[in-house]
Order: C-alpha cells, then sequence, then structure tokens
C-alpha cells in the first residue's frame, strides 16, 4: 500500500473569498466553521463539566465531608450529567458530522447551510442559559433524568427546575434540526457513485445517529412540555394527588433515553470504524455486517428503555420483555467488536495516537458492555440500580466508549481541518495517561456500589467501608483531568508548530483524503465520481479522483452567502424559552413574534444571491 | 493497556469474595431468600462475562503483538469479511445470552411470586426518613428502624407520601422504588409496590434511599432489625404499650393483650387536670420532658400512650431503644439528640423539623420555630432518651 | 472528468436522488412531528379514564360540532391540493381563490376550536381540573397552535401570490407548505377516531 503521490500542494493556498474577521463567523455558513466552533464549545464545556466532576470527587474524598453542601453538590452532579450528555457529547459527535459528513461524501456543504448555523448557535445559546443558572444561585438540582415528582412546584419551587426544562427544550430544538439537516445531506448530497453501501461507516453512524435525534428528541421535548404546563399553569401530568402518574415522566425520559445512548455512542463506534482500516491497511472486516449492526442497534434501542425502570414495578411480564430486549442488543453490539478485531487481524497496525485511542476503545468500552449485561438482568439491577456500580458502567460506556473514541477522531482529522499533524509524542502521553486516569477513576466505583454506596449522594458513611474505593476515584479523576490538559497543550502547541500535514498523511481509503489540508471553503472544485468503499486504496480510481479534488479552479464554484439571520432567529427562539419563565402566558409570545421577524427575513433571503460588492 | 489487565481481573474476582462484616451494606452479602437468588444468577452472570472479556482481551492482545506494522511487513490481504465467522459470532453471543436470560426470567417471576400467607409491613418513604407501618398488628406505627422476625415470610408494601423514594437494604435483597400512590378514579386499585422475602439471620441490616429525593437523599438511612420471634412479639407488645403517663404496667399488659395500643385519651386527659395523679416513681424531668413534648412537638410527632395526635413526623415510642437517630444519621445519645433538635438543618439540610432559629424550609414553612430555650431543648432529649 | 465538470456546473442543484432538498428535509421534519404528536396522543391515551373528577369526556364533547370542524378541515386540504395545481398551472386567480379557501376553512376550524375551548371551561373543564382537561387541552391546543401557523404560512403564500410572486418555478414552495397542512390535517383527523369518537 503506497501512500498517495500525486503533486499535490501540502495545504491550500490563500483563498480569495473567505473573511477571517469576528463577523465572518458569527454570519457563517459553511460546515467546515460551524464544526469547529461546535468543537470548541464543547471542549469548553468539557471543560465546565471536568471542574464539576471534580469538586464532586473532592468532596466524595472523603466520608461525612463537609466541604460543600448538599445543596450545591445536587446542583453539581445534575449540571455534571446534564452538561456532558447534552453540552459535550451530543455536541461533539455533531462537531464531526459537520466537518466531516461532507468531505466523506463528496458536497459542498450540508444541505441546508443556514439551518446548520442556526442549530450551533441554539446551542450556543441553550448551554449559555443553562449555565447562566449558576450565577443567580439556582443550578438545576434534581439529576439530569429530572424524575417526576420531585420536580412539581411543590418540591422544587425554585428557579433551579426552570432553568434545566427551558434549557433542555432550547437544546432539543438544535438537535432536531441537525438531525433533519444530516439526514437530508447523506441521502441527497452524495457525490456520484457514492451509493449508500460505499458510504465510510462514519457517515453511516452519523445517519443513523441522525434518525434517532430527530425521532427521540421529539419525546423528550414533549415530556418537558408536560413538566413545564404542570410548574407553570398548575396541570396535573405528574401530579400523584390529582391523578397523574410520576412513572409516566420515567417512560417518556427513557424512552428518548435510551435511543439517546446511541445517539452518544453511535458516532464513536463510527469514528473507530474509520480509524482501524486506515491504520490496519485493511478494508473493514465485514462492512455491510458492521452498518447492519448499527442500524440494528438503532432500531431495538426503541424497545430497552425500561430496563431503566426495573426498579419501579412494572410487574414480571414487562421485566421480562425489557430483561430479552436488552439482552438481544447486546449482540450486535458484540458483532461491532468482532469485526474490528477482524479487521485487525491480518493486517500491518500501525499505533498512532488515533489508532491508540481506537483500541482502547474497543477493550474499554467492553468492560462497560459487559457489566451493562450484568444489569440487564432484572433481579440483579434491583441490587446495583442507582448505585456506584451503575456510575461505574455507565462511564465505561461514555468515558471509555465515546470520549475515547472522538479522541481518536481528534487525532486522525486534526491534520485535515488545519493542515497540520498533532505531536504524536504528546498524543501517546495524553494516551496512557487517559487510559490510567480513566481506569483509576471508573474501576474502584464497581467496588463501592458493590459494598451498597447510591449514586447521587453527597456523602457516605464511614462505616460502608468504601473511602478507600472513593480515594482512589478522586486521585483518578485529577489525573484523568491533568490528562486532558495535554491535549490542550498538543492542540496549541500543534497549531502554531505542528509538522505539515499533505492531502493525506494516513494514507487513508476514504474521499476527505483526497482534497487539500485544510479543504477550500467549497471542498471540491468538481464533484468527484467514486467507484468503490475505499476508492483512495484503488490506484486508477484515485487518480481520477484526486485529478479532479486537487485541480485548482479558474473561477470557484458558487458558494451560499453568510448570512446574519440564523443568529437572530437562535436569539428569538432562547427569548422565548426564557420567558416563560416568567409564568405569564403571553409574555413569551413576544419572543415568538421576534422570531417570527427573524424568519420572514431569512425566508426571504436569497442565499445565492451576488452582492454588490463583489 | 496490556499491563492494567491483570490486575483488573483480579480485582474482578475480589467482587466475589468480599466479607460481609466488613461491608454492612454490601449487595454481595445475602441473608435472605430474596437476596440468594439475586446473588445465585450475578454469579452466574459474572462468570460468563469474565469469559467473554478474558477471550476478547486475550485475542486482541494477540493480534497487537503479532499483526503490528514491522519494516518488512507485507501489504495485508485486503480481505472484506467472512460469512461464516459473521455467523458464528452473532450465534455464539446469542447462546450465551439465552443462557443468562432463562434463569434471569426464572427469577423475575420467582422474586415478585406473592407468598400465601406473610407479614405484610407498609413502608412509607418520606422527604428524609422511613415510617413502617403494621397493619396486621393493630396498625403499630415506627420510624427508620424496621423490626421483622427472622424465619417468617415478610411482604413490604413500599409507597411514599412525597416523592419518589427507593427502599434499599442490600443485604436483604434488592430495591424497590417507593412511588407517591396515585389517586384513582373510586372502584380501582391503588398501585403498590412489593419486596417479599424472608430473613434467614438475626442481626441489624443496614441500607437507604437508593432514588434520589431531594437535598438530604445521602441522609435517608434505613436499619432493619431481624429478630427471633419471640423477641419480635415482645417488642411489638412494648411498642403497643408505649409510655403511658399513669397507666402501670400490669395495665399496659392488658391494652397489650387487646391487640391494641394503649387508649391516649386518657393520657391527654391527665395532662389537662394537672400532674397530681401521676405516679410517684416519674422523675421531675421526665414530666416537664413530656409537657415540653406535648406543648412543641405533638403536633407533628406521635409517643404512643402519651400523644398520637402527630402522624406527618416520626413516630417516637421506644426511641431510647434506637440505635441511631434522624433516620440511621447519628447514634441515638442524648447530646446527639440536643444537636439534631436545636438544629436540624445544619444535621439534615430540608427536614421538615423545626429548630430553635428555624429559616424557611421545602415546602415553605407553615409553622414558627420552637418556642424553647437550649435548656428545655436538653430536658426534651432527656426525655425521649428515656423512652426504652 | 467531463462528467463532473458537467454536474458541478449547477451544483446546487445537484442531488443524488433527484430529489429537492427541501422536501427530503420536510418529509424529515414530518416524520419527527409524528413522534411529538404520537407522544402526546399516548398521554392522552394513558391518562384514559384516570381523571379523579368530571367534567368527563362525555359531558362534555359535542359530537356533530367536532364533526363540522373536522370536515371544514378536511374540505381545506382538497383547496390545498388545487391551489398548488393553480401554482404550478401559473394560474394567479385559480392559485389564490383556492390559498383564500385554505385559509377561511382552516380559519373556521380555528374558531370551532375558540368556541370549544370556551366551552368547555364554562362547563367547568380546565386545564387544572382533572388529568383529562390537562391532557386534552395540551394535545389539542398543539394541534391547534399547528393550524395556526399554517394559516399564517398560507396568507403569506397568499401576499406573495397578490405581489405576482408565486411563478410555477416556485411552486415547491406550496408543494412543501401543502405537505404541512396535509400533516396538520392527517394528524387531526387521528385525534379526533382517538379522543372524540373511541368512547
Amino acid at each position: 500500500m503506497s501512500v498517495s503521490t500525486a503533486p499535490a500542494p501540502a495545504t491550500s493556498p490563500e483563498t480569495h473569498h473567505e473573511d477571517t474577521g469576528l463577523w465572518s463567523w458569527i454570519t457563517t455558513v459553511d460546515h467546515k466553521r460551524i464544526g469547529i466552533m461546535y468543537f470548541v464549545t464543547s471542549l469548553f464545556f468539557l471543560g465546565v463539566g471536568g471542574i464539576e466532576a471534580l469538586i464532586i470527587r473532592l468532596q466524595l474524598f472523603s466520608p461525612e465531608n463537609q466541604l460543600i453542601s448538599a445543596q450545591v453538590y445536587n446542583q453539581l452532579f445534575t449540571m455534571h450529567g446534564t452538561t456532558m450528555i447534552f453540552l459535550v457529547a451530543m455536541p461533539q459527535a455533531v462537531a464531526f458530522f459537520n466537518y466531516i459528513v461532507p468531505l466523506q461524501i463528496g458536497a459542498r456543504d450540508v444541505a441546508f447551510p443556514r439551518l446548520n448555523a442556526l442549530s450551533y448557535w441554539i446551542y450556543l445559546f441553550g448551554a449559555i442559559y443553562l449555565n447562566v443558572s449558576w450565577f443567580v444561585g439556582a443550578a438545576p438540582n434534581t439529576s439530569w433524568v429530572g424524575y417526576a415528582n420531585l420536580t412539581s412546584t411543590q418540591f422544587s419551587p425554585g428557579l433551579n427546575v426552570d432553568f434545566w426544562v427551558l434549557g433542555l427544550s432550547i437544546l432539543g430544538v438544535s438537535s432536531i434540526m441537525g438531525g433533519v439537516n444530516f439526514i437530508t445531506t447523506i441521502i441527497n448530497l452524495r457525490a456520484p457513485g457514492m451509493k449508500l453501501m460505499r458510504m465510510p461507516l462514519f457517515t453511516w453512524m452519523t445517519f443513523v445517529t441522525s434518525f434517532l435525534l430527530v425521532t427521540a428528541l421529539p419525546v423528550i421535548a414533549v415530556a418537558l412540555i408536560l413538566l413545564a404546563f404542570d410548574r407553570f399553569f398548575a396541570t396535573n401530568f405528574f401530579v400523584a394527588s390529582a391523578g397523574g402518574d410520576p412513572v409516566l415522566w420515567q417512560h417518556l425520559f427513557w424512552i428518548f433515553g435510551h435511543p439517546e445512548v446511541y445517539i452518544l455512542v453511535l458516532p464513536a463506534f463510527g469514528v473507530i470504524s474509520d480509524v482501524i482500516p486506515a491504520f490496519s491497511r485493511k478494508p473493514l472486516f465485514g462492512y455491510p455486517v458492521v452498518v447492519y449492526a448499527g442500524v440494528l442497534i438503532g432500531f431495538i434501542g426503541w424497545g430497552v428503555w425500561s430496563h431503566h425502570m426495573f426498579t419501579s414495578g412494572l410487574g414480571p411480564i414487562a421485566d421480562s420483555f425489557f430483561v430479552a430486549s436488552t439482552m438481544i442488543i447486546a449482540i450486535p453490539t458484540g458483532v461491532k467488536i468482532f469485526n474490528w478485531m477482524a479487521t485487525m487481524w491480518g493486517g500491518a497496525i500501525r499505533f498512532t495516537t488515533a489508532m491508540m485511542f481506537a483500541v482502547g476503545l474497543v477493550a474499554l468500552f467492553t468492560v462497560g458492555g459487559l457489566s451493562g449485561i450484568m444489569h440487564s438482568s432484572a433481579p440483579v439491577d434491583l441490587q446495583q440500580h442507582d448505585s456506584y456500580f451503575v456510575v461505574a458502567h455507565f462511564h465505561y460506556v461514555i468515558v471509555g466508549g465515546i470520549l475515547l473514541g472522538m479522541f481518536s477522531g481528534v487525532y486522525y482529522w486534526f491534520p485535515k481541518v488545519t493542515g497540520r499533524l498533532l505531536d504524536e509524542k504528546l498524543g501517546k502521553l495524553h494516551f496512557w495517561s487517559t487510559i490510567i486516569g480513566f481506569n483509576l477513576t471508573f474501576f474502584p466505583m464497581h467496588f463501592s456500589g458493590m459494598y451498597g454506596m447510591p449514586r447521587r449522594t453527597w456523602t457516605y458513611r464511614a462505616e460502608l467501608n468504601v473511602e478507600i474505593y472513593n480515594q482512589l476515584s478522586t486521585v483518578g479523576a485529577f489525573f484523568l483531568g491533568a490528562s486532558t490538559l495535554l491535549l490542550l497543550w498538543n492542540i496549541w502547541k500543534s497549531l502554531k508548530s505542528g509538522e505539515k500535514a499533505g492531502h493525506n498523511p494516513w494514507g487513508a481509503p476514504t474521499l476527505e483524503w483526497s482534497i487539500p489540508s485544510p479543504p477550500h471553503h467549497y471542498n471540491f472544485p468538481a464533484l468527484p465520481e467514486v467507484r468503490s468503499r475505499e476508492p483512495l486504496w484503488n490506484d486508477d480510481e484515485r487518480a481520477a479522483i484526486e485529478a479532479v479534488t486537487l485541480h485548482e479552479p479558474a473561477t470557484e464554484p458558487e458558494m451560499p452567502n453568510p448570512s446574519f439571520w440564523p443568529i437572530v432567529v437562535a436569539f428569538g427562539i432562547t427569548i422565548t424559552w426564557a420567558l416563560v419563565m416568567t409564568g405569564i402566558w403571553w409574555v413569551p409570545l413576544l419572543g415568538l413574534a421576534f422570531t417570527a421577524l427573524g424568519v420572514y427575513a431569512w425566508a426571504f433571503e436569497d442565499p445565492f444571491k451576488k452582492k454588490a460588492a463583489h | 493497556m496490556k499491563s492494567v489487565r491483570l490486575p483488573l481481573g483480579l480485582l474482578g474476582l475480589a467482587l466475589l469474595t468480599a466479607c460481609a462484616g466488613e461491608y454492612p451494606q454490601s449487595s454481595i452479602s445475602p441473608t435472605t431468600d430474596f437476596a440468594d437468588t439475586i446473588h445465585g444468577l450475578y454469579v452466574t452472570i459474572f462468570w460468563w462475562t469474565m469469559l467473554i472479556l478474558t477471550g476478547v482481551w486475550i485475542v486482541l492482545a494477540y493480534i497487537l503483538v503479532k499483526f503490528r506494522e514491522r519494516p518488512d511487513s507485507p501489504k495485508p490481504k485486503q480481505i472484506h469479511g467472512h460469512l461464516g465467522m459473521e455467523i458464528a459470532w452473532t450465534i455464539g453471543p446469542a447462546l450465551i445470552v439465552v443462557a443468562i436470560a432463562i434463569p434471569t426470567i426464572q427469577a423475575v417471576f420467582a422474586t415478585q411470586e406473592v407468598p400465601e400467607e406473610s407479614l405484610v409491613v407498609e413502608v412509607i418513604g418520606h422527604q428524609y426518613w422511613w415510617e413502617f407501618r403494621y397493619p396486621e398488628n393493630g396498625g403499630l406505627v415506627t420510624a427508620n428502624e424496621l423490626h421483622i422476625p427472622m424465619g417468617t415470610p415478610v411482604s413490604l408494601r413500599i409507597h411514599s407520601d412525597d416523592v419518589i423514594h427507593s427502599f434499599w437494604v442490600p443485604q436483604l435483597g434488592g430495591k424497590r422504588d417507593a412511588n407517591p400512590l396515585r389517586q384513582v378514579p373510586e372502584g380501582q386499585d391503588l398501585k403498590y409496590n412489593w419486596i417479599h422475602f424472608t430473613a434467614q439471620e438475626t442481626g441489624t441490616f443496614m441500607g437507604q434511599c437508593a432514588e434520589f429525593c431531594g437535598d438530604s437523599h445521602s441522609l435517608m438511612g434505613i436499619r432493619v432489625i431481624v429478630e427471633t420471634q419471640e423477641e419480635f412479639d415482645a417488642w411489638l407488645g412494648d411498642l403497643a404499650a408505649g409510655h403511658p403517663q399513669t397507666v402501670t404496667q400490669s395495665q399496659a399488659l392488658n391494652a397489650t393483650t387487646e391487640g391494641l395500643p394503649a387508649p391516649t385519651a386518657p393520657a391527654l386527659a391527665q395532662e389537662e387536670t394537672g400532674q397530681e395523679e401521676a405516679p410517684p416513681a416519674e422523675d421531675p424531668g421526665t414530666v416537664e420532658g413530656r409537657n415540653l413534648f406535648l406543648a412543641n412537638c405533638s403536633a407533628c410527632h406521635a409517643i404512643n400512650g402519651v400523644s398520637e395526635a402527630g402522624v406527618i413526623a416520626p413516630n417516637l415510642t421506644l426511641l431510647g431503644r434506637r440505635s441511631s437517630i434522624a433516620a440511621g444519621l447519628l447514634e441515638n445519645n442524648v447530646d446527639n439528640l440536643v444537636r439534631w433538635i436545636g438544629d436540624p438543618q445544619s444535621v439534615k439540610p430540608g427536614a421538615l423539623m423545626p429548630g430553635l432559629e428555624y429559616q424557611g424550609g421545602r415546602p415553605p414553612v407553615v409553622w414558627p420555630a420552637f418556642n424553647l430555650t437550649p435548656d428545655q431543648v436538653r430536658t426534651v432529649a432527656n426525655y425521649l432518651y428515656s423512652l426504652r | 472528468m467531463a462528467e463532473a465538470a458537467a454536474v458541478a456546473h449547477d451544483d446546487h442543484h445537484y442531488t443524488s436522488t433527484g430529489l429537492n432538498s427541501w422536501k427530503v428535509g420536510f418529509w424529515t421534519f414530518i416524520g419527527s412531528e409524528c413522534l411529538f404528536f404520537g407522544t402526546l396522543l399516548s398521554t392522552y391515551m394513558v391518562y384514559k379514564g384516570a381523571a379523579l373528577q368530571g367534567p368527563y369526556p362525555g359531558d362534555v364533547f359535542d359530537i356533530p360540532l367536532t364533526t363540522i370542524s373536522t370536515f371544514v378541515l378536511l374540505m381545506s386540504s382538497l383547496a390545498m391540493v388545487l391551489a398548488l395545481d393553480g401554482v404550478q398551472r401559473g394560474n394567479k386567480r385559480l392559485a389564490l381563490f383556492w390559498l383564500g379557501v385554505v385559509i377561511v376553512f382552516g380559519s373556521i376550524f380555528l374558531g370551532f376550536q375558540y368556541y370549544e375551548f370556551t366551552h368547555f371551561v364554562h362547563e367547568g373543564l380546565t386545564l387544572q381540573q382533572s388529568v383529562f382537561g390537562s391532557t386534552f387541552f395540551v394535545l389539542t391546543g398543539f394541534h391547534g397552535a399547528h393550524v395556526t401557523v399554517g394559516v399564517i404560512w398560507m396568507i403569506s403564500l397568499f401576499v406573495m401570490g397578490l405581489r405576482d410572486k408565486l411563478p410555477p418555478e416556485k411552486a415547491l414552495s406550496v408543494e412543501i407548505a401543502g405537505l404541512y397542512w396535509h400533516f396538520v390535517d392527517i394528524v387531526w383527523i387521528v385525534i379526533f377516531v382517538l379522543v372524540y369518537l373511541i368512547p
């Protein structure tokens, strides 16, 4: 396998049409810039959620600790979960969707570039709104699942839950629109010859994830609306004394919540399904099986929600059904793991940092998957549910699966985005410190859980004898936190003085590696024609594609103009929801009117109209 | 990564060999039939998952060593897949899943089977304490420390008075949520959650609320005292007798044999008519403590034989016998009682009990702070501690 | 290469399926809306018969009246089809006439709903009265909000048409508005059957 030898410019020449000022970022509709904004924002909130986690760990360092009050602790763990899921893991995946998917399928942009900008601005404003709660001393405090009826005005009269219910509603709008955009992009904007079954796995998993976003988010939206009505208009949806059923909240939340787990993890699976073949110099083993396994996970993911509710008293028949469906979903997940291993088998594995993170995912996600099998057994779950054992389990899945997968993606695609390689030496240090910190933090939690420490507890009694496990976790958490600083340092250093990357530094097979690094703002001067799954690994095909993609056109392709209206509409939507807090029914309509003005201006703006200045 | 595998595996083994004594809230030291069933299932699944994990890791390690790129590595053979292998590694895990699912579903039904005859105890979760009622024993009530007899099937009928809690005493078995009782139209049944088990060992078992329920969720402990049938019956008798002011020992026993708690009305009547008929054995501190209790605490708390009007807070009968106060939070002694009564918010944030200086709370307070001096608090604490 | 260049020539109209992206995107959005109304309807269904106090559904529903408003909404869908046909043929008068009918019928439906709501409140069924009141008003209220958005959309198209800004090339924007309108209509049929007709 020879690395591409096409005489390509190492980096793209100065582009003429791209401005770089702040205003150009605010009005940008370029999927690559939006992807970068998503990434930077999610990295910032990774820091916020991480600091919240470290304070939590400090409080739990010793039994009956009084470092912070129970009220502050409850806000911290609620915001840690909410932040990490909605402000870090999901947007980080969306950052990759944005930057990579159009490049992988040979598109100039996403299907709806302005809508894409709108999604980002809503995410940003929603995230800010949610975190403003800290500054008014009323951060959400009823956990990321916000079980009714603790969230009722009777039991949570403060603003805390208002911030949560409205903040998540805002973020949901962003996710649904993102899902619509990526489904349309992948269905409609594939380059000639890019059949569905030729798409790179990352694009495939984006596709499945987008379907889950579009279908699962409306369910949580309804749950949040019902809760908002209960809080602001005194309805009875979750009021047991008025005939409402608090357990209905759990159903609605987890009907969304379990697909959400796959929304989080499938993109990471997609990343490593591209990384592992690239660094094994072998095509993905069983491509159709890996695709179908992903699709199947997406489908079955809808039928397992009540395994989060085995303790809520559903009765033995429902319990058995959800035991069975949960165990079945383990099978396609296992199949993916076996296919990744089979891809490496017989390959020539290069241990780049990206590959090491991918292998780390295979090894450590398996741990989380297997502890998941333990509590898929309903009776066993009666012991493990809501204990630190479960905390250990889902951190192995989320950190060991998603975070490692995303780190793998960062090291893999950084050269495409910036034109420079990340430092491999620092990268390996980052990898090993992450692995050590991660296991040190979360492995002991299996024990604290086994020995009876429930989750979401501000403190624990000394007599439980779980102090040592908590101390290990705390030490590990600081180690893990410090390791993430290595990544930041690496990014900063490599941006300035990293080794220049060619257009295909890894000799990878997929389309994004056929264009210059960083890409032109129009991505592809002309659309290449794809004839196989690994187009850049077939010498003839690569030559034909690179003749198109590395060609400098005399006139650049026409791209949509920047637009100011997405940020205006995003602001309007955020304000509308925030005004619901007043509890006066007509006040939010003011925000709605503002939004409507923005939507009209948007609708009558011609995205391709030539500006007089040019 | 290889370097961490072996220790991880060994730690995994340790999961199965923990000793209960050191870990009073351990979920892997079963002492009831219910907990045994769960534990047996857990051990089975544990070994299956260990088998898979070891297999995956060994093969992965082999791949990483054997197939790493070397300067003389030939171009790898471009294999796209193998149907037979795909089928094999779909069916293999499927069989393991079936092996796990069958005993699981058996256990699901077995553990939820209603025993033909059992002692029903009503478990009611409150922010942030537990109430236990014995509907088959004259509706006797106690709080935070549940007494049950060994060897008798027990059925816990669980619900909540406010938000969702979860009753979890790991050594007795798995947890069940205490859901607020959803009101239903006439003619429909209320829905309770149940735990059924037969305790096989005597002793004191610890647990706590396992569903996040607000500020002091972490301070909502449970203690279960499993005792012999004789001890249990004696305890029930004492609970029924309570601490009447003027009733003699023999009268109290009579009251018990009738299966009802000692009547309250006479005790209250005595209060109104003054103290002259109090038995001579009573210590003046006790009298003062009781009067302070009646004046300040009895709107919410009951003490059998003294005042049973207060039902929204823990019943304090036999308080002196309990090993802990404030739902398993503090050791039961006079100093801790003084601390607890004087400033509940510092002990348990969000607790509904007003202190000497009470400032707000949740839900918004509708009763004033205690009108007690610190000395009077100590008198009440002494009195409560004397209730044995 | 020549082929690719040809494709690139008019690339912001190129799609791999040949379908317009707005249409694909809008269908996806409708899929999402199905889940939204599906969840609201499920909530209504699981709370059926759970109201602790009246008025109960049988006390307040006026089936003949709601049948009329349902029929009006159905007819507006027909008018929508004819309006689109008018735009596609470039027949401005026809298009404006039928768009006008959609607007009027949609408004009549909203009028019925306004009457129904005030009547129910008068009968004692408020948002807060029972789980029936809560689920009924939130479900039908969100549907009504969708109809309102649809009517505003139609008015916008009508004004565009008046200003000669709806040539046949712009038929797609009417078609997508129509998709939305038909969807809202179908949702109402489901609500009508599940909420009103099934006792």
